[in-house]
């Protein structure tokens, strides 16, 4: 019967029909984002805060650490694996392994039921109250098992109605189960778009499962991208708010990827996230196997820039984590919550404590964008062109409070006379057993931030001090505890107040290396 | 007369499971799906190609079972 739908769906041009412009500036203005240019950036995104946003939008995304950048700092996210299952295959996915030390999306360690979902959302709510946003990302398609996900989703409204639901799919299947999400009261959904021409497509997706045939090559790509924007369209149209991922494969869809943002811009998209491709010959994905690389640190920041200019909210903050990870975005805690050791917990799940919890968060977070907004009036009427990043070591809570030799990943900021923001992240823990020694530790920390000015830290060696200066990267470590944006800002103005005075010569900085391996749970 | 599914291959997605025209897949106890021969029409009569074999994500491990004789529809 499904598949007659879809067929009637499709002769009925409901696929990739262009939709008036009026109606599409209608829905998005609804979600708080202009499809026309003017003046500044549409007022939604990942780096807007309170006053930039309708409230009804601001509520929705104020607390999802995928959706909000400042709120990453601060909230966490749980993913369960309930959706084995898939309908599409991804030349950079490879459904076949589980290394326990790997991290990327389609991996997990196990699958659960909808009950043993449920119970795991309630006891990690429960031990992390900063937990706000349960996602549904895989390790298949969610919405090619839509049964156990939705299933799922009815038994965590019923228990924690406090928590965000959303879910994350390949788009495939999403015409036929809009209506269905919009239901449960699901007001996220992430679509992974890579391409909106068939032609770059298949070299992207080798097959797709659809109305029960599989289809192969331009056809496939060609069905899935109609699928794909007619999915977007109608959850634009009722008011859900949608993320599109795309993943750069340099080469192959990098320079589309504009022409992608531009046509999920239209079509009311709230935030686009392009994340780097993961590919390595080990994880035994057509692309890793063809040594396809992934984008340089450079090359994505570029592209990432280039599509802001178009007035589209970009996510830098995106982990790429697995379809089962638990906690900060950043961390994975997913080992602490196996079915064996959530069997034998003793479960309560109180809500009043998780909302002192959080209102305590709130505070801390006001305080972040307070000291932000002050730090900022010592630049005003500053004039220079200088760009610089610099990295940071934070273990959460918006602040400079990791030790250098303890950090997994730096946090990337732009600093400029407009004030510090967020431009990604750089992993640099270790990949799978000794991946490397304590000899090339350092080497592959200054890698990965080698386009870094200086590094923001709350303690440093003084070994990894002196090699850092030798890189021309300059250990900072006179802001420990103190928050970050504040503490980034007062060093920019002291760093141009330099180069006025000329103390130091300001020197641009070459390129890094974005980290093929995973993220351990510590 | 039937499919078969290769053990070391299956990723127990449980994909296959829901599209089988004949109910003839179902999960072991470790986790992965097995093709009831009996059952099995190879989608004759059905569908175009056998439906395990269309969304299963590895290649090769829903393959023809030499046991069994073809099927062939009544």
């Amino acid at each position: 019967m499904q598949a007659v739908h879809n067929e009637a769906a499709a002769a009925a041009g409901g696929v990739g029909t262009v939709v008036p412009d009026e109606i599409m500036q209608k829905v998005a203005e609804h979600k708080g984002c202009g499809t026309s240019g003017g003046s500044g950036k549409a007022s939604c995104g990942s780096s807007a805060g309170e006053n930039d946003l309708p409230a009804e939008i601001w509520d929705k995304v104020k607390n999802h650490p995928c959706y909000s950048e400042e709120a990453h700092h601060h909230y966490a996210r749980m993913h369960v694996a309930v959706a084995p299952a898939c309908n599409i295959q991804c030349n950079y996915c490879n459904r076949k392994y589980d290394c326990a030390n790997e991290s990327r999306p389609g991996v997990v360690s196990e699958k659960l039921t909808p009950e043993q979902a449920a119970k795991k959302v309630l006891a990690v709510a429960s031990t992390i109250p900063q937990m706000t946003v349960l996602g549904i990302a895989g390790p298949g398609d969610p919405l090619a098992n839509p049964e156990k996900t939705f299933k799922t989703f009815e038994l965590i409204a019923k228990t924690a109605p406090d928590i965000k639901l959303c879910v994350s799919t390949n788009g495939l299947s999403l015409p036929d189960h809009v209506d269905r999400l919009s239901q449960y009261n699901i007001d996220h959904v992430t679509i992974t778009i890579n391409m909106i021409d068939p032609e770059i497509g298949a070299k992207i997706y080798p097959w797709i499962y659809y109305n029960k045939k599989r289809y192969t090559g331009v056809e496939a790509a060609k069905i899935l991208t109609d699928r794909q924007l007619q999915g977007l369209e109608m959850l634009t149209a009722r008011g859900i708010l949608s993320k599109i991922n795309s993943v750069m494969i340099p080469g192959i869809n990098d320079q589309h990827l504009v022409e992608v943002n531009r046509a999920v811009k239209f079509r009311g998209a709230f935030l686009h996230n392009i994340m780097p491709l993961i590919s390595a010959p080990e994880h035994g994905t057509v692309f890793g196997l063809t040594g396809q690389r992934g984008p340089t640190a450079q090359e994505l920041k570029a592209l990432q820039d280039q599509c802001e200019e178009g007035q589209m909210n970009m996510m830098r903050h995106c982990r790429q984590c697995r379809a089962d990870a638990v906690g900060l975005l950043g961390e994975d805690r997913s080992a602490e919550f196996t079915t064996e050791k959530i069997e034998a917990m003793e479960v309560t799940y109180d809500l009043e404590t998780r909302k002192a919890y959080q209102a305590a968060v709130e505070q801390e977070r006001q305080a972040v964008v307070a000291a932000k907004k002050e730090e900022m009036q010592s630049l005003a009427g500053a004039q220079s062109d200088i760009k610089m990043l610099i990295a940071v070591a934070t273990k959460g809570g918006g602040k400079v409070n990791e030790h250098f030799g303890h950090a997994t990943e730096f946090q990337i900021y732009e600093l400029s006379t407009t004030g510090a923001k967020f431009v990604g992240h750089r992993r640099v823990d270790l990949y799978c057993q000794g991946g490397y020694g304590e000899e090339d530790a350092l080497q592959t920390v200054i890698r990965a931030i080698n386009d870094c000015h200086a590094v923001f830290v709350a303690k440093i060696g003084g070994c990894p001090k002196g090699d850092l200066k030798a890189a021309g990267i300059d250990p900072v470590d006179q802001y420990a505890n103190e928050f970050i944006e504040q503490s980034a800002i007062a060093y920019f103005k002291d760093y141009l107040d330099k180069v006025t005075a000329g103390e130091i010569e300001h020197v641009e900085r070459g390129d890094a290396q974005i980290r093929q391996g995973a993220l351990i749970a510590a | 007369m039937a499919y078969k599914i290769v053990e070391e291959n299956c990723t127990g997605c449980c994909a296959c499971e829901p599209e089988c025209p004949n109910q003839a897949i179902s999960e072991t106890k470790n986790g992965l799906f097995i093709i009831e021969p009996a059952k099995c029409t190879e989608c004759l009569g059905h569908y175009d190609e056998p439906q395990c074999v269309a969304v299963c994500p590895i290649d090769l491990t829903c393959i023809i079972d030499d046991d069994y004789p073809r099927y062939e529809a009544a």
